[in-house]
């Protein structure tokens, strides 16, 4: 028994049970955030959404997916054949590696390392790579316009990420994420969304991170990658079967990600707003309101332009998260906090 | 990855590749091929390639009898049926010199005008829709639904009405229809509010359509472009005042304008004709008057007397004129449909040059193209 439980909690087991569960969580919400998103769409839309498959269409992901399995995977004549399978794989592994290091509870992380942020931004602009991959290798004209997008796009947004990012090590000390979310432990004032006194712009900060994901995730109003009414279904175009459907995945993974980054960040993580009974539901009902206002964006608001979205980014959001850098740094300094 | 036969050099020196938009894409609403030669994301030279759905409507009007016909000009623009049968009609009344009854003319303002806001209705939707936000889509439908309802109720048709009958209408209305129509423009006026502001005062979209795409009045001159078009060029003409039909001088509406010339103005010539339409409709249900729905003396076989006929409408994309050439037999000599699409596609290749795409795709969702209107 002994053994057995030394065995069990031994690293490569705690490792593989870890990762397992990321995988399947990543996955099953893949699958069910399409399900919120078509019944959420539906809602905004005065109409039922989903309700054929399952009761009120719970089973509609898995007939999605059934459907998009058994479909055929066309490599179009003409393509860069390794790229263009390649591209798909690269989108998937850095989203779950990224969560590996998201504490979902005090004690549920499946990675506690002391540079967690670091890493999740390391691996952050991979996906771009594989839309541009993707995108360039279909030989296609819409999609290799959606590709330049997509770069230029995500080159402007790192930046102010980047800097919010960097405001919030300064402010917390500490790259650790779980660390961070021990420090917004008590009641909601305490978490790094309402620390006005470190740095009275702090709410604006969480604003330019939430716009900054958006911009990243290629969500609405920013989707330039898939920009349906001009380029078709952008660098998706070509792929069919689960090759699109990875591509898919992917987003809601990296939307996931997204959210869970800025429920760590700024909304306290797995503590309680109220200071009682912390844990892991905390975390979840934090970041699916998270999940749910991106999908309320979404719906309401048409497509940006693409140079109103690089204005948007170098003329607005570049000047107003270097000024709360600054300021953070300033009052931090001045206040000796 | 672009391969070399794609490749050209462009007016400005610059390597140039093609881009065929359409005709199956999703901005086009259509079987619509836009030709592009592309500098990168900039639209060098868009050429439209029509005549994909060509149905030969005039050719079809020469080979059959008026009232055979005249179901065909609701197969036009089908999104504005009521506006379209309403010139054919008039066009044969005025030939043959019949007297209408008013409250067919009434009837037929009252249809003609819902029919307005229901395809001005499906443009709002399908616009938003090219720029991305697909929300404003249902709304709309769900407002165009009852405009359906009522429709329906009278005409048996839902989209391609045959309600005007050389002479008259087909039946006369009843109280359901009155009161849905009553009730309808109390439904829509809270819709318009929320309309404006949910949409119309959100600042992507204003950025989106404001100094984008603008036409001046005098390409609008060149080209003939027509209706909310040339309206949002600052040039006030409607068939509805400029050249009066039907009863609408008895009715009291503005003709909205907007000078700017963007497509923001388009869009909002359109908004603001929805009120319009909506005050012209208040207005008609309560002069209604009484009386037959068909003119006497409708002649069995209609023989127009030889002669040169012309009857103009401003149906929901602009001014519909049906010219009927007429020797004196059964079938027409010569029909003549000038619709409004096709000139407005017309000045697309001249203003969208030098814009970049998705600027261009608002510039067409601007226009309010139908496809069938253009290639008829």
């Amino acid at each position: 028994m002994q053994t057995l439980l030394t065995f069990l909690s031994s690293e490569p087991i705690r490792l593989l049970v870890a990762l397992v569960a990321i995988m399947s969580f990543v996955g099953a919400n893949a699958a069910y955030l399409v399900w919120v998103e078509r019944k959420g769409a539906g809602r905004f839309q005065r109409r039922p959404g989903p309700t054929e498959v399952g009761w009120a269409g719970l089973l509609q992901p898995i007939a999605d997916a059934a459907k998009l399995l058994s479909k055929q995977l066309i490599v179009p004549p003409g393509v860069d054949r390794a790229l263009f399978r390649l591209a798909p794989v690269l989108m998937m592994p850095p989203a779950l590696m990224s969560l590996a290091v998201i504490p979902w509870g005090e004690s549920l992380a499946a990675r506690d390392i002391n540079v967690g942020l670091l890493m999740i931004f390391a691996f952050g602009s991979i996906n771009v790579m594989a839309i541009m991959l993707g995108g360039w290798s279909s030989r296609n004209k819409y999609a290799i316009m959606s590709a330049a997008r997509v770069v230029s796009q995500n080159v402007a947004y790192e930046i102010p990420m980047l800097l919010v990012v960097i405001t919030m090590i300064l402010v917390t000390g500490t790259m650790n994420l779980n660390e961070i979310v021990r420090q917004q432990a008590g009641p909601f004032w305490h978490w790094n969304l309402f620390r006005v006194w470190v740095n009275p712009l702090m709410p604006v900060t969480f604003l330019i991170f939430f716009i900054c994901m958006l911009a990243e995730t290629n969500r609405a109003p920013f989707d330039m990658a898939e920009a349906e009414s001009e380029l078709v279904a952008g660098a998706f175009t070509e792929y069919s079967s689960m090759g699109f459907g990875v591509f898919f995945m992917a987003e809601y993974a990296n939307i996931l990600l997204g959210c869970a980054l800025g429920t760590v960040l700024f909304l306290g993580g797995w503590q309680s707003p109220i200071g009682l009974w912390p844990g892991v539901f905390w975390f979840l009902l934090k970041l699916y309101l998270l999940v749910f206002s991106v999908v309320w964006i979404r719906w309401t608001f048409p497509r940006t332009q693409f140079y109103g979205l690089l204005n948007l980014s170098w003329k607005i959001l570049i000047p107003v998260s270097l000024f709360t850098l600054a300021l953070s740094a300033a009052m931090m300094k001045l206040l000796r906090l | 990855m672009l391969v070399k036969e794609n490749l050209q050099t462009g007016a400005n020196g610059r390597e140039t590749f093609v881009l065929n938009l359409g005709p199956q894409h999703p901005a086009t609403h259509g079987v619509l091929r836009v030709k592009m030669e592309m500098d990168g994301e900039y639209v060098m030279r868009a050429e439209p390639v029509c005549g994909y759905i060509h149905r030969m409507q005039e050719k079809m009007g020469e080979n059959r009898t008026y009232a055979q016909f005249l179901p065909n000009t609701s197969r036009i623009d089908y999104l504005s049926a009521m506006n379209y049968t309403h010139a054919f009609v008039g066009a044969v009344e005025r030939a043959l010199k019949l007297q209408i009854p008013p409250r067919v003319e009434f009837i037929r303002v009252i249809t003609s005008e819902l029919n307005r806001i229901s395809s001005h209705l499906v443009w709002w939707g399908a616009f938003l829709l090219d720029l991305g936000g697909f929300t404003p889509l249902l709304y709309a439908f769900d407002d165009r639904e009852k405009i359906l309802d009522l429709l329906e109720g009278i005409s048996g048709a839902r989209l391609t009405y045959c309600y005007y009958r050389i002479g008259g209408l087909y039946n006369d209305v009843d109280d359901e229809f009155l009161e849905g129509t009553r009730a309808f423009v109390k439904h829509m006026r809270p819709r318009l509010d929320m309309y404006r502001d949910l949409v119309t005062d959100n600042i992507i979209l204003r950025k989106r359509l404001e100094g984008i795409g603008p036409i001046s009045a005098e390409l609008c001159r060149r080209y003939g472009a027509c209706g909310p078009v040339m309206r949002g060029s600052g040039v006030p003409y409607d068939v509805r005042r400029a050249e009066p039909y039907s009863v609408y001088p008895e009715f009291d509406f503005e003709i909205p304008v907007f000078p700017e010339g963007d497509s923001m103005a388009r869009y909002r010539v359109r908004m603001e004709e929805l009120e319009q339409s909506l005050r012209i409709i208040e207005q008609a249900l309560d002069k209604l008057p009484a009386g037959p729905v068909m003119a006497d003396k409708v002649p069995r076989v209609l023989k127009l007397p030889a002669g040169d006929y012309c009857y103009a409408v401003e149906a929901a994309r602009g001014r519909f004129l049906v010219r009927i050439v007429s020797d004196g037999k059964e079938q027409a000599y010569r029909v003549k449909l000038r619709t409004p699409c096709l000139s407005n596609l017309s000045l697309f290749e001249e203003a969208s040059r030098g814009m970049l795409l998705p600027d261009a795709l608002a510039l067409m969702g601007s226009l309010d193209l139908v496809i069938p209107d253009i290639d008829r």
